[in-house]
């Protein structure tokens, strides 16, 4: 037996196609959601939900509701008055509407009741006035009429956020374009549509004065803040506990109304009160994908290097704050991280409208602008008859290096990412040369690996992980990484297996408990697999050191030789010299006592120092790239997505079957996005806040999908894995609209791309006018000069003449 | 108004009281405290709540309890014996065939209904099988490849 050493070993279990560990409980119906708990004398809880769009509330009157035998107790805006929001600079939500309601489904009763019938028919019997007014639907409406306002928190009339940042000289930059190119594009709001709507559990025990909730949410620690400033409460009395969540996606990451309610209801009645929102309420609660329209001008040289781009972002941010000043500037930070940018100049603003909030969903504020950027990109490639391909190659950004907006990319795995998916596609043989109505589209992207910043300030651990290790060599994990499906159980078992030589099924996992497991902030912007893993190798390498130790002592052996490896600790020189796991455990334990041990993680200190450098910085990214292959139907604009090449620089898969998984599920939301779903209204009214109307696509819809993962170096992930949950679907969504275009001849510059707006592209070219839909112009809007930040010193060497 | 209603789920006889319009997904998860089948749109739309009736797919949102009387009801609970996983709960759990599990048992069900009939169905018919329910994590490729192994594994238990 020849053992490896550390460098060249072959892992035991990282990079193995092993199950998932909560997949036992999850196939035999045994995993428990929200919606699946219980409890004695449990209430059910109801929101009233408002009618109007905008309107006075003058008044909510819940006599008769309470007149309903079973109803137990019923609350209005009054009861729950304090101002909350994830972000300290928004604060601009509470449970239920005081005086104002902002948009249609916005709660402003709670009542709850013996059973849900009950509680459903006496929330008829709520008696709400409402004092009309003015609702602003769209981006352009809310910023032609400043008045009157939807909030007074915003700088001025509708505006909710602005950004105006400009690196480097983009005037000069353009001066040296030999091509300026400019384009609109808009991107359609979209919603997450989790398949388990929105639960909440709560209650409140008189005696100990604490507040528990369960709930299906993927960031516990932050709802653990607002819970607690909502309800008036310490934070040591409130405690949050996630059981299995069916899906997020960024959709169960806010503080939301039913989770006050319920917490509320519960405290005034001294019974466990239960929430659980109808399909057609998810739509409401929303923070979904921002509807944002954006106007990109970039300069390039002859040979297709950029030497100047512009872009300008319109975000609808819907009623409220949400997760949206992060939304904004995340609008503007990625695209420098796929290529380089000399100049570069991004500015934003967000608005107010009458609908429900827009928040982060997956790819957070960054796949509006990528779409925009890489079918823009496309259509220069076109003035400059350069392959699409090739003019992403000359403009590619590399391992280790400075944007020009200060983010610090350190493993890049783009180009291989290109050739992959170039190669299996046969993108070089076949683009250009299909049959009309097909077409070959491509499109590259990047993501975070987790938000360099937390949301509140704060110089403390992003995360951090107890271990212990009993005497019969059980090993459990404590911490707040919340599973919502993507994997991030599987990701730390196997991570801490990997380190004590186990198995990930060997790991017990006590997750996502304010009580028991210290912090980690949630699983959002790709983070846990990196900052959990990291905090989590920590903990299990000093565990490790524990166990060495005492093996090395009892059996004279040198602890340098010793390896934990197969559920044992040897000696590596004679692997027969050793012990069990338990029985290293029981000599460690006897030597040091409890064995417990833990890790913690905190991201590199940002580089940047303007104002919003906070968002963007991570402590590694990754890459992806999409060739799309579309069969389109010029008779009825039906578009099919028969084939997706994708490539993913993953730096390492901990577990190959769920990194693919995640890859084939960002494809799935990314053709949703890009040809039929979309958060739209009628008037005031959702337009079909139901899985009817609603569309997603179906297994008829997905197409094939061929899933490359590319592995490079980081040294900063745990094991270099990366993230995954998110950036494969950044490029998927542009590469269909350039495949389209490509099919067609036309441009739909507008997502979703449905039928009609296929045809109607193809109308406009009958017609002899340009084949294209999409937005003209752009609303009425100054945006203030740009904040003129320096270029980091290697953008100002490389300007220098050689 | 309730009337007493006889269910048989998963092989075992049950007698509750219910009123008229109480569905058979309320009676499962409320009644029998079977949760394993998920509440999902309560309009049939979704299909996280299928269970099987007399081994065919049948959306228990949409079916009233007392519809059932005399029919046998199979849910997720009733698919693993003796504590071991059914071979098409193995076949999702290998291909990694789920994410965050909501519309998991409605998968597995499903797919036990369509090898019971086809045991070595076509991609085609994987598909329609499928199709009632959706899955909004995995993009259904490695659904559709579980249900392949599950086919496969069955064919070799009766070879």
């Amino acid at each position: 037996m020849r053992v490896l050493e550390e460098r060249e070993r072959v892992f035991s279990v990282v990079g193995q196609r092993l199950p998932r560990v909560d997949g036992w409980a999850k196939v035999s119906g045994r995993a428990q959601y929200t919606d699946d708990l219980t409890l004695p004398g449990m209430l059910f809880g109801k929101l009233v939900r408002s009618t109007h769009a905008h309107a006075r509330l003058v008044s909510v009157r819940l006599e008769r509701a309470l007149k309903v035998p079973g109803v137990v107790a019923a609350i209005t805006g009054r009861d729950v008055p304090v101002r909350y929001s994830v972000f300290p600079v928004g604060q601009d939500e509470t449970a239920l509407a005081v005086d104002r309601v902002r948009y249609v489904g916005e709660p402003v009763a709670a009542l709850a009741a013996v059973d849900p019938y009950t509680a459903e028919e006496a929330a008829r019997l709520v008696e709400v006035e409402y004092e009309p007014l003015p609702a602003r639907m769209d981006l352009e409406e809310a910023l032609r009429n400043p008045e009157p306002r939807i909030h007074d928190s915003g700088p001025f009339g509708n505006v909710h956020r602005l950004a105006s940042l400009e690196f480097g000289d983009v005037e000069a930059g353009f001066a040296e374009a030999d091509h300026v190119r400019e384009d609109l594009f808009f991107y359609g709001g979209n919603t997450h549509a989790p398949l388990e709507p929105h639960s909440a559990l709560a209650w409140w025990d008189p005696g100990a004065r604490k507040l528990t909730v369960w709930t299906s949410h993927q960031g516990p620690h932050y709802l653990h803040r607002g819970l607690a400033r909502a309800l008036g409460l310490e934070e040591h009395q409130v405690r949050v506990v996630v059981p299995a969540v069916g899906g997020g996606f960024g959709g169960k990451l806010d503080i939301f109304h039913h989770e006050v309610c319920a917490a509320k209801l519960s405290m005034l009645t001294g019974r466990p009160v239960k929430i659980t929102l109808t399909r057609e309420e998810v739509f409401y609660a929303h923070r979904g994908r921002h509807p944002e329209l954006l106007r990109i001008r970039t300069g390039v040289k002859r040979d297709g290097r950029i030497v100047a781009m512009h872009v300008e972002a319109y975000l609808d941010g819907g009623a409220y704050c949400s997760f949206g000043p992060a939304t904004l500037l995340y609008a503007g930070t990625q695209q420098p991280v796929t290529y380089r940018i000399p100049h570069y100049r991004f500015q934003g603003v967000r608005v107010f409208t009458n609908k429900p909030p827009c928040g982060p969903k997956r790819g957070h504020g960054t796949p509006q602008a990528r779409c925009a950027l890489e079918v823009h990109l496309d259509k220069l490639s076109e003035d400059l008859g350069l392959d699409p391909v090739e003019l992403r190659l000359r403009n590619l950004t590399g391992p280790n290096e400075l944007t020009v907006n200060w983010l610090e990319i350190t493993s890049n795995g783009l180009r291989a990412c290109i050739e992959k998916v170039v190669e299996a596609s046969g993108w070089r043989q076949r683009r250009g040369r299909l049959p009309y109505g097909r077409g070959l589209g491509f499109a590259c992207s990047a993501y975070l690996t987790g938000a360099g910043g937390s949301i509140y300030y704060s110089d403390m651990p992003h995360s951090e992980v107890h271990l212990r290790v009993d005497r019969s060599g059980g090993v459990t994990v404590y911490t707040m990484a919340t599973e919502i499906g993507q994997g991030s159980a599987t990701a730390v078992a196997t991570i801490v297996a990997e380190v004590l030589g186990l198995q990930p099924q060997d790991i017990s996992l006590v997750t996502s408990d304010t009580d028991l497991t210290p912090i980690d902030l949630g699983s959002y912007s790709s983070r846990v697999t990196l900052m959990v893993g990291n905090a989590a190798y920590e903990a299990a390498c000093r565990a490790r050191d524990l166990l060495l130790d005492a093996v090395a002592e009892r059996l004279q052996v040198p602890r340098s030789r010793l390896v934990a490896q197969s559920r044992r600790i040897f000696d590596r020189a004679t692997p027969e010299v050793g012990a069990s796991f338990a029985q290293a455990a029981q000599w460690a334990e006897a030597r040091f006592g409890c064995l417990a041990t833990s890790g913690s993680y905190r991201p590199p200190q940002k580089l940047g120092t303007y104002k919003g450098s906070g968002v963007g910085p991570s402590p590694a990214y990754t890459f992806s790239a999409c060739v799309a292959e579309v069969q389109a139907d010029p008779e009825t604009g039906e578009v099919k997505v028969e084939r997706v090449w994708v490539a993913h620089d993953i730096g390492r898969a901990l577990n190959p079957v769920l990194v693919e998984g995640q890859v084939e599920g960002s494809v799935h939301m990314a053709l949703g996005e890009a040809l039929m779903e979309e958060q739209a209204f009628r008037k005031e009214l959702h337009r079909g806040p139901s899985w009817l109307d609603y569309k997603v696509p179906t297994v008829y819809e997905m197409p094939e999908v061929i899933t490359f993962l590319v592995e490079t170096d980081e040294p900063r992930a745990p094991f270099s894995a990366k993230e995954v949950g998110q950036g494969p679907l950044l490029c998927v969504v542009p590469a269909i609209l350039n495949a389209i275009a490509d099919a067609l001849k036309v441009r739909v510059d507008e997502v979703p791309a449905t039928p009609e707006k296929v045809l109607k592209a193809l109308e406009e070219q009958r017609k002899g006018r340009t084949g294209r839909v999409g937005p003209t112009k752009v609303p009425p809007f100054s945006f203030p000069p740009p904040e003129r930040v320096p270029r980091p010193q290697s953008w100002e060497e490389a300007a220098q003449p050689a | 108004m309730e009337r007493a209603v006889r269910l048989k789920v998963n092989g075992q006889e049950h007698r509750v009281l219910v009123p008229p319009h109480r569905t058979l997904l309320e009676v499962l998860r409320e009644d029998l405290g079977l949760v394993g089948t998920k509440h999902g749109c309560e309009l049939g739309e979704c299909g996280v709540c299928t269970v099987l009736v007399d081994g065919e797919p049948a959306l228990s949102c949409l079916v009233l309890a007392h519809e059932v009387e005399g029919h046998e009801v199979t849910t997720v609970e009733g698919l693993a014996t003796d504590g071991q996983l059914h071979p098409v709960q193995r076949a999702f759990v290998e291909s990694g065939a789920l994410q965050c599990g909501y519309c998991t048992p409605a998968m597995v069900l499903v797919t036990k209904a369509l090898l019971d009939r086809v045991p070595e169905p076509s991609g085609e018919q994987v598909r329609e099988a499928v199709a009632g329910v959706f899955c909004r994590c995995t993009g259904y490729v490695k659904i559709l490849e579980a249900v392949q192994a599950a086919a496969r594994r069955l064919r070799e238990a009766r070879a």
